[in-house]
């Protein structure tokens, strides 16, 4: 019933004949018997899952970006200008512990969401900070591999090759410590707020995030490190 | 307020359809099963390739690894993106759908692109892309 | 402390310059100045600069591509004028240093900073409406990507004042572009306005595909959308397609200029050939996006005028789709000269031929809707007819230059510039001017001159011809692009004709000016009382002009394409009797601060003043994040207010409930 609305049975907002067939799908689950439909809500009430396909979209447009970054390293990777080369500088035990450490991590985010699905606040918290933890090793292992890289005179100004490298791998080492970042605000929120339904979104468009970041680390060992060494 | 003013407004009574009518759909964030599943076969897939590449097998090649990355990615957005052919995740197939066609235009279109130019343009340089 | 930024970069010595820059501030003293008598300072921050209303936001984008507009047509008078005059003997008036910047300036200001914010501004002023929503579905993410638009363009409006702009082209290809050849400011100036602008650009793609997809009234299933939308739809697919890889592009650039790497250099491994092909990769969606909601607006005009429902709607949709996919398949005619071969020259020349298909097909299904129609031959109209004969003239000359082997004669050449102008202004600029003039009365509540707007068509039609038409022939005399000076006497008589038709679009700019300044006077006379001034069809017009800030009291239920003239036929009663608390989002400052901290940043960067970039941005990052642990971002409209509003603009029913 409308605020301001003395009709019977708040007609003027009752369904026309023949709507049904015609209604958004949303709409279906939220007519409660023997009530009339209240279109304004029905905008706002989708809020949550607009803002997740806004955020997918916008992680599509980041996979071009790294598609560009991916083709620009496919393009120049040969391009060593007498400089070091793949097989010098790429150590895989090294890439593999950290490959790890990223994969665990986005199980430990996908815990991390599930908890949240119960609503349990120390669990969540937990499994996102032992997501953070990894997430962090990771970072701090790709830092000191660049810097290793750059001390050998191995740096991004040495070579194409070289350049497109740092460039693509740091690039998603930066989504990685965005993502870091991110995950610190949202257990501060966590904390202050509990599970709002704008905290409960956040936390979903950051998993996305998270899992998309290990999906281009796929690419990125694949084409980078197993590609360069074998 | 009254119920019927709340319901209005959003609050409670909407609140809870709205959880309860997608409760298990929203966000999507699936099952414990489908973590461990996914966890575990991105393990194989990871470990997989690196070992071949590390023991300097002849089967290491990069038609091989490829699959094996493309595997694991498929596994990522299945297990872990629950992207499926249900109702609510439709858009979110088809961005992915649209998305790949363009990223493999981008890739496959550069390198074949570049690698001609390379080969007419500079002949004598030793160049061989991906793929 | 000031990084490289010194007195020096102030041009005092160069009076062409030093003219230009004190008529930009003479221009700025004087909006300040009026808008401090009028004391509007704080309306202006609370209704416009502080709004998520997609409706003033799209307003704000019609101005400042306005306002570009004549800024990069200044550029095109100063390069006809130089190209006139400077034959054999003759050095022209502008040395070459500067006549580069100014190429450079006019491409980079059209497309960037004209044409964009023109159909952005358009879509965001109509889409919403278009699908009876209340607005898009991230109105703070919409201010924010207006206010970085502006600022991009304000950094370029900055480098005639403190610097120089690039000298590079509106490309900047490599390695002209490279820090070796091009070691001022310039290229950086391009770099920063175009990345920052850039960022708000995708977040407009992310944030209409998201509204278009959600927010549609009921009923209004994906087929039963105006083609606006459709064609809206595609164009924001591209935008969030193709602009990450302008940003990866300009992000090698960057790393290259900034710290010493070796992408595009001429050495160690640098390779200028992959900018290009990644710049084309973004470039040729980029027109796409130009021009599809350029298409859009001529199948609602067309239909409206015409009477009749437009024809061919799902051959319509699926054209519009099937340019959208095929834009990325062409991207090689930009360069079918660097080398790549034959059997990679072909692919892409037939991919080019294929693409013209579609548009065919548009332009057979406007001719068709037309076709027994009851034409009203309004100013929007003519635009539309102009456009289609113009944009078929300059599509066929794109069809020929798509054979490699003509290519190779006529790439870079004034052939090329003529095609492309040719169907910009053909294409994108009528369509700008044509929806102006269609959706303007819902916009602003009354009409522009008619009469004024007439004579502004028909100057921009034949100045457009005789401005361009010269240039074919003199591609195909062997004349190259962006020459400051030219030695073959048979080539001057033909700038001379092409300075005159710049001169009569010049006039044409003129009496759109004046149309503005005409019809804002005459406002009350020009009032539209129903909202719908012209027999509209689609569910913009079902409001009343301009619409109230919720859009529509009721979202109304559609039943079929062309909604509004569908419930014109049922009789539908659009005066709601009940009214409901509407759900809106309130006015920040946020964007606007994150905006300029931005843009500081980036000036920063230009300029090397480190400690000014980085503060810059962290400020930036510290405004956004306090907006995201704010929990007052919404607010309610209560029932009665809406009552009295919709009473007000005559919408309601007066007896009381």
């Amino acid at each position: 019933m409308a605020i301001g609305d003395t009709t019977a049975h708040g007609g003027a907002l009752a369904l026309e004949p023949g709507y049904a067939d015609n209604a958004a799908d949303a709409l279906r689950d939220l007519r409660p018997a023997g009530e009339t439909i209240d279109f304004e809500l029905e905008q706002h009430h989708d809020a949550a899952s607009t803002a997740q396909l806004g955020f997918w979209i916008y992680l599509m447009s980041d996979c071009l970006l790294f598609a560009g970054l991916f083709a620009t390293y496919s393009v120049l990777h040969t391009r060593t200008a007498g400089g070091p080369t793949p097989h010098g500088l790429f150590d895989l035990p090294y890439v593999l512990t950290e490959t790890v450490f990223l994969l665990v991590s986005s199980f430990t985010c996908g815990l991390a969401m599930l908890a949240m699905g119960r609503r349990s606040r120390g669990a969540t918290l937990a499994w996102l900070a032992v997501t953070f933890v990894l997430g962090l090793a990771f970072v701090g292992m790709e830092v000191h591999e660049f810097a290793h890289m750059v001390a050998d005179g191995a740096g991004p100004d040495r070579s194409a090759f070289l350049s497109s490298f740092f460039t693509l791998v740091a690039t998603h080492g930066l989504h990685v410590t965005c993502g870091l970042i991110w995950m610190a605000i949202m257990m501060a929120l966590v904390v202050k707020k509990g599970f709002t339904p704008s905290t409960v979104s956040r936390l979903s468009c950051l998993s996305l995030f998270w899992h998309f970041l290990d999906i281009i680390w796929v690419g990125v060992f694949s084409l980078v490190y197993l590609f360069g060494v074998s | 307020m009254s119920a019927a003013n709340e319901a209005i407004v959003g609050r409670a009574p909407h609140g809870a359809i709205h959880v309860a009518a997608h409760g298990a759909a929203h966000g999507g964030h699936g099952s414990r099963k489908s973590y461990i599943t996914g966890f575990l076969l991105a393990i194989a897939l990871t470990v997989v390739p690196f070992g071949l590449v590390m023991s300097h097998s002849s089967i290491g090649t990069p038609l091989i690894i490829a699959v094996f990355a493309l595997a694991q990615i498929g596994v990522h957005i299945v297990y872990f993106l629950h992207v499926n052919r249900s109702e609510e995740q439709r858009w979110n197939l088809m961005a992915l759908v649209f998305t790949a066609i363009v990223v493999c235009i981008i890739l496959g279109g550069s390198i074949w692109i570049m690698h001609n130019l390379y080969a007419n343009m500079m002949p004598g340089i030793m160049q061989a892309p991906m793929g | 402390m000031l990084g490289k930024l010194t007195l020096a970069a102030v041009p005092y010595q160069n009076p062409i310059i030093f003219g230009a820059i004190a008529f930009m501030v003479l221009v700025a003293l004087a909006v300040v100045g009026t808008i401090t008598v009028l004391g509007k300072w704080k309306y202006l921050w609370t209704e416009w600069l502080t709004s998520v209303d997609h409706k003033k936001i799209g307003a704000m984008y019609l101005i400042l591509a306005g306002v570009m507009l004549l800024r990069g047509f200044a550029d095109a008078v100063m390069m006809r004028a130089q190209q006139a005059l400077a034959y054999g003997p003759h050095a022209g008036y502008l040395p070459p240093e500067h006549f580069d910047q100014v190429f450079s300036a006019h491409g980079t200001i059209m497309i960037f900073f004209m044409a964009m914010p023109f159909m952005i501004g358009l879509m965001n002023c109509v889409l919403p409406l278009q699908i009876g929503a209340r607005d898009v579905a991230f109105p703070f993410l919409n201010s924010l990507s207006l206010w970085l638009t502006v600022v991009g363009a304000m950094l370029v409006n900055l480098s005639l004042a403190v610097g120089n702009f690039a000298r590079t082209g509106w490309l900047a290809y490599p390695p002209l572009s490279e820090l070796h050849f091009s070691p001022g400011v310039g290229v950086d100036y391009y770099i920063w306005a175009l990345q920052i602008s850039g960022i708000g650009t995708t977040l407009t793609g992310v944030n209409f595909i998201a509204t278009i997809l959600r927010m549609r009234a009921p009923g209004m299933t994906l087929m039963r959308m105006p083609v606006f939308t459709w064609t809206a739809l595609c164009t924001n697919i591209l935008i969030v397609a193709a602009f990450p890889v302008l940003t990866v592009s300009l992000a090698l650039l960057t790393l290259d200029r900034y710290l010493g790497m070796h992408f595009f250099t001429n050495s160690l491994g640098g390779d200028p050939m992959m900018y290009i092909n990644l710049i084309w990769i973004w470039g040729h969606p980029e027109v796409y996006i130009l021009i599809l909601p350029a298409f859009g607006i001529f199948s609602e005009i067309i239909a409206t005028f015409s009477g009749k429902r437009l024809f061919g709607y799902t051959s319509m949709v699926l054209a519009t789709m099937a340019i959208a996919l095929l834009s990325f398949l062409v991207w090689l005619h930009h360069f079918f000269t660097m080398g790549s071969g034959a059997d990679v020259n072909a692919f892409f020349g037939i991919t080019t031929m294929v693409i013209a298909v579609p548009t065919g097909v548009k332009i057979f299904n406007w001719l068709f809707t037309m076709y027994r129609g009851r034409v009203r031959f309004d100013s929007p109209v003519l635009w539309t007819i102009g456009f289609m004969i113009t944009f078929v003239i300059g599509g066929m000359s794109g069809v020929l230059m798509a054979v490699p082997p003509a290519d190779f004669v006529l790439h870079n050449s004034l052939f090329l510039v003529a095609h492309f102008h040719n169907v910009i202004i053909g294409g994108v600029v009528f369509g700008a001017m044509a929806g102006l003039t269609y959706w303007f009365p819902k916009v602003f509540g009354f009409r522009l001159n008619e009469t004024l707007g007439k004579a502004a068509f028909w100057c921009w039609l034949v100045g457009f011809y005789v401005a361009f038409m010269p240039l074919y022939v003199l591609g195909l005399m062997g004349a190259t692009r962006r020459m400051d000076h030219y030695d073959n006497p048979a080539w001057q008589p033909l700038f001379v004709v092409a300075a005159i038709g710049a001169a009569i679009i010049f006039c044409g700019i003129m009496l759109q000016l004046a149309q503005v300044v005409v019809s804002i006077a005459q406002r009350e006379r020009a009032r539209d009382p129903t909202g719908d001034p012209w027999g509209g069809r689609t569910l913009e017009w079902a409001t009343s002009s301009p619409p109230p800030a919720y859009n529509f009291a009721r979202i109304p239920v559609v039943r079929d394409r062309d909604a509004f003239w569908d419930m014109k036929q049922r009789g539908v009663d659009l005066k709601a009797a009940v009214y409901r608390p509407i759900h809106m989002p309130r006015n920040t400052a946020t964007g606007f601060v994150m905006a300029v901290f931005i843009g500081l940043a980036g000036f920063a960067m230009i300029w090397h003043i480190w400690w000014l970039a980085i503060g810059g941005f962290a400020a930036a990052m510290v405004a956004l994040v306090r907006h995201a642990f704010d929990d007052d971002r919404d607010y309610y409209v209560a029932a009665e207010e809406v009552r009295r509003t919709e009473i007000l603009r005559g919408r309601a029913q007066l007896r009381s409930v």
